[in-house]
């Protein structure tokens, strides 16, 4: 029986390569790194807020800071206004932390249709899932690699 | 091996009604749509219930434009992308007619015809429906990603058109006719790009049109027009190099449905592509045209990227299929 591998023709590959057209590389980079940029003053902004207006300080302004914006990124999603950003900046709204939190509520939105226990709270995390997964995972191993190399040696 | 049938008592296609979201709606051929919806949830709580909604309208409707009663219809012969073709056999369950579940991806409207209009030239039945459907959100949740997701889309991909067609096939009555009808087969190339469906399907579709013209013994220029199903733009161009290439030149016939169906614009790149697709377009321009007696001989070959999103996921290649019928006013 044939398998996909044998079903390769290179040169139909090559000449399906050669007509197909290219990202714009430049004007997708600018657009990401704008509204990347903008995403990120927004969030400074709030951080200068509860730092000088609040007085909060540390782990506690950081992880308000985030809070906000993950507010601010899940409450666009559910306008559907964060899918727009997204097709316009590519990888700038998807990188930051708003990102994060629309690949967590765009799912769990869409699957409600499927009851709230299979559809929304069972694929909540269809795209967030490998993030968190290999996040976990890394922060393990670097945490292993710190341990051996500044306690033991 | 002979791929080719001919229809020795022309089954006839008396009846045809098409509907449409918003978008297609706007599109160029928009005016011929029967029905447009303003809303692509068309009243309905899910997408796949608008989506059978949408099927239930168009088989219903082309009833009725065939003048024709519900049990006068033998047998729906019908099919969509979702799982389980859910979308067709929901809408099949209101009527009492015979039901027949086709898949073959977005080859299926012409796939149904085939089937169609063997079984009413073998005067085994009198009235046959084929339909199609496919709707934008119900195959994105399917094959993509959730809809809110703030995703880029490659510019070789495709827009999945929110819509369904139907057609009535009868052994007698007034209307265009199906004359032939060419059987394709499951081409692979090796394309593993899901959002490049066009390269994955022209493939099967220059060898199915070669082998029309080839058992036909036609030239391209004894068709007015010669419509694929949603090769989108690049297909398109593929296509109509590897037909050339086999020594037939089909630039001043081809259209595709795919290409006519939006205004191109940036957020839909190559075009459409969906089982509805070339459905749509053939039940409303196409069906109008050929009435009118503008057009006098087409050739309408759907095509079909035979993937799923397990078969993606495993690191599969595309097969492609591709029927095509041809059709006298």
């Amino acid at each position: 029986m044939k398998t996909s591998n044998d079903c390769v023709n290179n040169n139909y590959l090559e000449y399906v390569k050669s007509i197909s057209p290219k990202t714009k590389q430049k004007r997708s980079l600018l657009r990401a790194f704008w509204v990347g940029g903008v995403i990120c003053l927004v969030g400074q902004g709030f951080r200068y807020l509860f730092e000088y207006g609040l007085g909060m300080s540390g782990d506690e302004l950081s992880s308000y800071v985030s809070m906000v914006m993950i507010f601010l990124g899940s409450f666009l999603t559910g306008l559907g206004v964060y899918d727009r950003i997204g097709k316009y900046a590519g990888g700038g709204s998807i990188v930051p932390i708003t990102g994060f939190a629309n690949s967590v509520v765009s799912p769990s939105m869409e699957f409600k249709t499927e009851g709230y226990v299979y559809g929304t709270a069972a694929k909540m995390f269809v795209v967030a899932g490998p993030i968190i997964v290999f996040g976990i995972a890394s922060s393990v191993l670097v945490g292993i690699l710190y341990f051996i190399g500044f306690r033991i040696f | 091996m002979k791929r080719t049938i001919y229809f020795k008592n022309k089954p006839v296609i008396i009846g045809a009604s098409s509907i449409a979201g918003p978008k297609e709606s706007e599109g160029s051929i928009g005016k011929f749509i029967e029905t447009t919806l303003n809303d692509d949830m068309y009243g309905e709580e899910t997408f796949e219930k608008a989506e059978s909604k949408m099927l239930f309208t168009a088989i219903k409707k082309a009833t009725d434009n065939a003048h024709k009663k519900e049990t006068e219809i033998d047998t729906i012969i019908s099919g969509d992308l979702l799982n389980q073709i859910i979308a067709s056999t929901f809408a099949a369950r209101n009527f009492s007619s015979g039901y027949l579940g086709i898949y073959n991806a977005c080859a299926t409207f012409t796939e149904g015809l085939t089937i169609g209009a063997t079984l009413v030239d073998g005067c085994y039945m009198n009235n046959v429906v084929c339909a199609s459907s496919s709707h934008f959100s119900s195959a994105e949740r399917q094959y993509r990603y959730p809809l809110e997701l703030g995703c880029v889309r490659p510019p070789q991909s495709q827009w999945t058109v929110t819509g369904a067609g139907a057609c009535i096939i009868s052994t007698e009555g007034s209307g265009p006719k199906i004359t032939a009808s060419t059987v394709g087969r499951v081409i692979d190339y090796g394309v593993i790009d899901a959002n490049n469906m066009g390269a994955a399907m022209a493939g099967a579709a220059a060898d199915t049109l070669y082998t029309h013209f080839v058992e036909t013994g036609l030239e391209p220029d004894a068709y007015d027009l010669i419509i694929s199903g949603d090769l989108g733009t690049l297909g398109s161009r593929i296509l109509k190099d590897l037909v050339w290439e086999k020594g037939f030149d089909i630039e001043k016939q081809h259209v595709d449905c795919g290409e006519l169906i939006y205004n191109i614009c940036e957020s839909e790149y190559q075009g459409g592509s969906g089982a509805g697709c070339s459905s749509v377009v053939f039940c409303s321009y196409i069906m109008e045209r050929l009435r009118e007696n503008k057009l006098k001989k087409i050739l309408i070959m759907s095509t079909g990227a035979l993937l799923s999103s397990v078969s993606t996921q495993q690191g599969d290649s595309i097969p492609g299929i591709a029927h095509a019928v041809s059709v006298e006013s």
